[in-house]
């Protein structure tokens, strides 16, 4: 697990976990559609992320957005899996980049500050191997064609287009 | 020239606002309303400049929120203003990582202005330069990325541009060449490389159906290689550098506009050459080179350079009035 300052919102810490080869995504993503409170997390499929920047422009956007009174889910977790899609079709968002039944590789992230606590809770509810959260990790994680199809582009493993679709989830609902 | 406001942050000193302890119960209770706001809306530090004896010295403008907080113990991320035009501040800081710099574009309200109309330019500029360089990323431009946008508050984030403008690269090049002499030969051919890069770049740009608006030499910016040297200013003697190497990457898009009309590229195309004749006119006579390679760089350029010689007959404006 990592503890993630983001610059200027440096008092709504990130606790963010990669878990590989999670058995049980199915009992997490039912844990969500229950809303049981104690799984307040934002559970992203690594599959179609792209770094740490990708993820964390999502988290800045989520943070921001609610700051500023314009939250349009039902709490921060869900708004960061909302804010990496580009367009605003909330369910739609969800079957793209959260949790799915058989998703493998899983992103947890949760805004709070006490690290122990969560560490503690993930790992006794998520059934999967938590290694370093890094880009390189997440390239090899990536599926490239879900990525195209989510954000419709041509390519997802250059610089230009990371910074694309950086941009196009800056300008969604403008 | 762009007056220097000393900003200061307080660092570490008192955080205006930790994590609340509203915001540990509320995520543990299961109150309903829990899940719905953990976040509590953020005070604006007032005092983010700080007064000097006399006590008349006030900020200018305030940077929107999340900008406006002061960081929390244990973070280093400063925002210094750099420059300031008439519409918009430009600060240096950090997004997403400290280890990420980018420029802080910020359109402060203007207190002339009726407030709903102000809103609506200042949004409306704001995305308006967003769109131009997400839509120039898309179709692989080189321009800096969009990071974030607040466009209510009338913010951008974007990348930070490493290298030297143009304009500084070209007033640098006797000095430049003085300290590499061993590389110095060919006469003006680093320029001429200079010209045909530029030409390019500009002719990229006008192909994706963007106008700049605005091309001038402080516009265009060389942004070092990635593979080569870090830093762009090493001297070696032994490969054949130039005072120029990098790649032309253009930068400020406040006034850009989406067009494909020759009339709009050819004003831009003008717009360059006369800048370039008042900023660097020992070097004006090459300015065809850039036409010459811009005219090459796509299907159309050709007919763009013979609207360009109609625009210099009787500049920029075409309609007579206004």
């Amino acid at each position: 697990m990592e503890t993630i300052l983001l610059p200027h919102l440096g008092q709504y810490p990130l606790q963010v976990g990669l878990f590989l080869d999670v058995q049980n995504a199915r009992y997490l993503r039912q844990q969500l559609l229950d809303g049981n409170t104690e799984f307040e997390y934002a559970f992203l499929d690594a599959a179609v992320l792209l770094s740490r920047e990708h993820v964390l422009a999502a988290c800045f956007r989520a943070i921001n957005d609610i700051l500023q009174g314009r939250m349009k889910s039902k709490n921060v977790h869900s708004e960061i899996v909302f804010s990496l899609s580009p367009n605003n079709n909330i369910s739609e968002c969800f079957r793209r980049f959260g949790v799915g039944e058989t998703t493998k590789n899983i992103v947890a992230i949760k805004v709070d500050n006490n690290a122990s606590q969560i560490q503690e809770h993930l790992q006794n509810h998520v059934q999967g191997q938590i290694v370093p959260f890094t880009d390189e990790t997440l390239a090899s994680l990536r599926d490239e064609a879900r990525v195209r199809k989510a954000y419709k582009v041509d390519s997802s493993s250059n610089e230009e287009a990371e910074a694309f679709i950086i941009g196009s989830m800056a300008l969604k609902g403008s | 020239m762009p007056r220097a406001l000393s900003i200061t942050t307080h660092n570490a000193s008192l955080g205006e606002a930790p994590l609340t302890p509203e915001w540990h119960s509320r995520t543990v209770a299961s109150e309903t309303a829990a899940h719905k706001m953990s976040f509590t809306a953020v005070p604006t530090a007032s005092n983010s400049y700080q007064l000097n004896d006399s006590n008349e010295v006030q900020p200018l403008h305030s940077l929107p929120p999340p900008f406006t907080t002061t960081s929390s113990p244990g973070q280093t991320s400063s925002t210094k203003l750099i420059r300031q035009g008439a519409e918009a501040l430009l600060y240096y800081t950090h997004f997403l990582s400290p280890s990420l710099p980018c420029a802080l574009k910020y359109r402060p309200p203007k207190s002339y202005r009726h407030p709903i109309l102000d809103k609506r330019l200042t949004r409306a500029r704001i995305l308006a330069e967003a769109r131009v360089l997400v839509r120039c990323k898309r179709e692989g431009v080189s321009v800096p990325a969009v990071l974030g946008a607040g466009w209510e508050e009338g913010w951008i984030a974007i990348e930070w541009v490493n290298g030297s403008t143009v304009r500084d690269a070209i007033f640098g090049r006797k000095t430049w060449r003085q300290e590499n002499q061993a590389s110095y030969e060919g006469g003006e051919k680093d320029l001429v490389g200079l010209m045909h890069k530029i030409g390019c770049a500009v002719g990229k740009l006008h192909q994706v159906g963007v106008i700049h608006g605005d091309l001038t030499t402080s516009n265009l910016m060389l942004r070092p290689t990635v593979s080569g040297a870090e830093g762009g200013e090493e001297p070696s003697a032994t490969s054949a550098a130039t005072p120029f190497d990098g790649t032309i990457t253009l930068i400020d898009f406040g006034l850009a506009a989406q067009s494909s009309q020759e009339e709009d590229r050819a004003v831009d195309l003008y717009v360059l050459e006369r800048a370039f004749g008042s900023t660097h006119p020992e070097v004006e006579h090459l300015f065809p080179e850039v036409l010459k390679a811009y005219g090459e760089s796509y299907k159309g350029a050709k007919v763009v350079l013979r609207k360009l010689e109609d625009v210099r007959m009787r500049g920029r404006k075409k309609s007579m009035i206004g």
